[in-house]
């Protein structure tokens, strides 16, 4: 096998981690960073999406509002969340979410773990693209601190239609990527088998985002991923919204917003 | 309970109840779970905590503007109401102490004249939400209605557009409100107050809705889906947070109240003005 084979190897291991069956989802690490966390339901539209869930929750003395993709556990759980694609239903929700943490002055902690947005007709009936849309302006405004923090997978639009914020933080062996391998494969080379090869090219893992300047701080895992100890993935993770929270809410919001405005401003310029 | 003559039976079940039993089950069917209506002073006395609760504009009375008669004249009707239910109208309201947390209590009374809002159920209901915008305390507004009071006609229209103005400015304040819907919330009450809490739960089993289910039916000839227009149909159709089975709300309000008017509450975390109040809000005393 060449070079290029081996480290395409090594990142497709790394999305066969993020995708672990066994890792922590988000309501994992939510019962065990948080206390008192109150689901929301409802867009107030049309449905209730259980791929998106949030409310708000105590973090230390604060109350954060927090968003997150949640993969389902069980059979009957996978398809009640829909695998964690999410409908337009649960991009509202999470706009609607939004609003509220502006008006109480909750940050944001937005927890990301989707292979995408739902791939579906209904999803394309009643907007996707323009709830995806909506929160992208949303967040880019919001007049709160944001703490994003990748888990598992970060797919495409649909990640980011809850991922824009002031800081973006992975888990070590969590990926986000442009479109899933499987998809870049299919629309570059009409080829789903080249998978391993289009992982490799997005340039997806964590460290890959962090050479690319986009991510701010990688989380580490317990030995073998945090599949192997929830507990210790926590920490880890309490530790860094603890810190990074704790500096963006001494921030002044104007100037904070601006910041963000500028964290994306300089993407690629 | 609300229910005189039924009380000894459930309507869900037909198990006959004995009274004492069912009121020490907070007026929930010990056997099949089907939650009787209350009045308003019951919600109140099993929410609040005791003696905390001061109600405030006991003295509005309705008024007949119009002159109204249908079977019989509205005077008629609201003297007949207050008589039976020893209450001026079909809402009240005051500060009280929720599981340590000071917030304004508005519940609306199902058993005066259906809960219908008129003009003094309106502007009852209004002096709550003003009082919680001046005093920046959380809002509960229990709801229990029929919707607008036709015989105040346009009046009582106006006080959705009055209460949901109000409602309006609590919300550019940044002041919680929750909203519990409880057996039956329609119409106007729905289409105004009821449905703008920033945290909507409602009582299991509660007809809640706009237009009943008869006036759809004459008018579309529709079938209507089994469960059509109950707490469980909204929460599955995205427009309810949580339906809380009535033991359960001194636990679940308490946890909101934690969350929205607590340690979070813009304390340690203070916008600047400009956050506070967007140019087109209305200034807040403070």
């Amino acid at each position: 096998m060449s070079d290029n084979g081996s480290v395409a190897a090594a990142t497709w291991e790394q999305v066969e981690l993020a995708r672990h069956p066994d890792r922590p989802y988000a309501l994992d690490y939510i019962h065990a960073i948080f206390t008192n966390f109150f689901e929301l339901h409802g867009d107030r539209l049309y449905g209730d999406d259980h791929a998106i869930i949030g409310g708000p929750a105590g973090f230390d003395d604060r109350t954060v509002m927090v968003i997150a993709q949640q993969k389902g556990r069980t059979t009957a759980e996978r398809a009640m969340r829909n695998f964690g694609m999410a409908n337009p239903e649960g991009y509202r929700k999470a706009l609607r979410l939004i609003r509220q943490a502006e008006r109480f002055h909750f940050p944001i902690v937005a927890f990301v773990d989707t292979s995408g947005a739902f791939p579906g007709a209904g999803a394309e009936e009643r907007g996707i693209a323009w709830a995806i849309a909506d929160n992208l302006v949303a967040l880019a405004g919001a007049r709160v601190p944001i703490v994003t923090l990748v888990i598992g997978e970060g797919g495409s639009g649909g990640a980011l239609g809850i991922g824009v914020g002031d800081r973006l933080l992975m888990m070590e062996h969590s990926i986000y990527s442009v479109a899933m391998p499987e998809a870049c494969a299919s629309i570059l080379w009409r080829d789903i088998a080249r998978k391993v090869e289009a992982a490799e090219a997005l340039k997806l893992t964590a460290t890959d985002l962090q050479r690319l300047g986009l991510a701010d701080e990688i989380i580490p895992e317990p030995p073998g991923g945090a599949q192997t100890d929830y507990g210790v993935a926590a920490d880890a993770a309490a530790a860094a919204l603890r810190r990074h929270l704790g500096a963006l809410v001494a921030i002044d919001i104007d100037r904070l917003v601006g910041e963000r405005y500028a964290r994306y401003r300089k993407i690629g310029a | 309970m609300g229910e005189e003559i039924d009380r000894l039976t459930c309507p869900k079940c037909d198990t006959s109840l004995e009274p004492a039993r069912l009121t020490a089950a907070l007026g929930v069917c010990y056997r099949c779970g089907y939650h009787f209506r209350l009045r308003a002073p019951e919600r109140i006395a099993m929410l609040a905590e005791p003696g905390s609760f001061r109600e405030e504009d006991r003295a509005i009375m309705p008024r007949d503007v119009l002159g109204f008669k249908d079977s019989q004249p509205y005077t008629k009707r609201l003297e007949q109401s207050q008589a039976a239910t020893g209450a001026n109208e079909a809402v009240i309201w005051g500060e009280a102490t929720l599981a340590g947390h000071p917030l304004v209590i508005v519940c609306l009374d199902f058993a005066f004249m259906g809960g219908s809002v008129g003009a003094a159920t309106g502007e009852k209901i209004t002096n709550g939400i003003e009082r919680a915008l001046h005093k920046q305390l959380p809002l509960l507004i229990i709801s229990a209605s029929g919707g607008a009071r036709m015989q105040e006609g346009m009046l009582s229209l106006m006080q959705l557009a009055k209460t949901a103005a109000a409602l309006g400015r609590l919300n550019a304040a940044g002041i919680p409100y929750i909203s519990l819907l409880t057996d039956p919330t329609m119409g106007g009450a729905t289409a105004s107050f009821a449905s703008l809490g920033d945290v909507i739960l409602a009582e299991p089993g509660a007809m809640i809705g706009f237009a009943g289910a008869r006036v759809i039916q004459q008018a579309t000839y529709e079938t209507l889906p089994d469960g059509f227009q109950t707490s469980e149909f909204l929460w599955q159709h995205g427009m309810i947070d949580l339906v809380v089975p009535r033991p359960e709300l001194p636990a679940v309000l308490r946890q909101l109240l934690d969350l929205y008017a607590g340690n979070g509450f813009v304390k340690d975390f203070e916008l600047p003005a400009q956050a506070k109040a967007p140019a087109t809000a209305p200034a807040v005393p403070r």
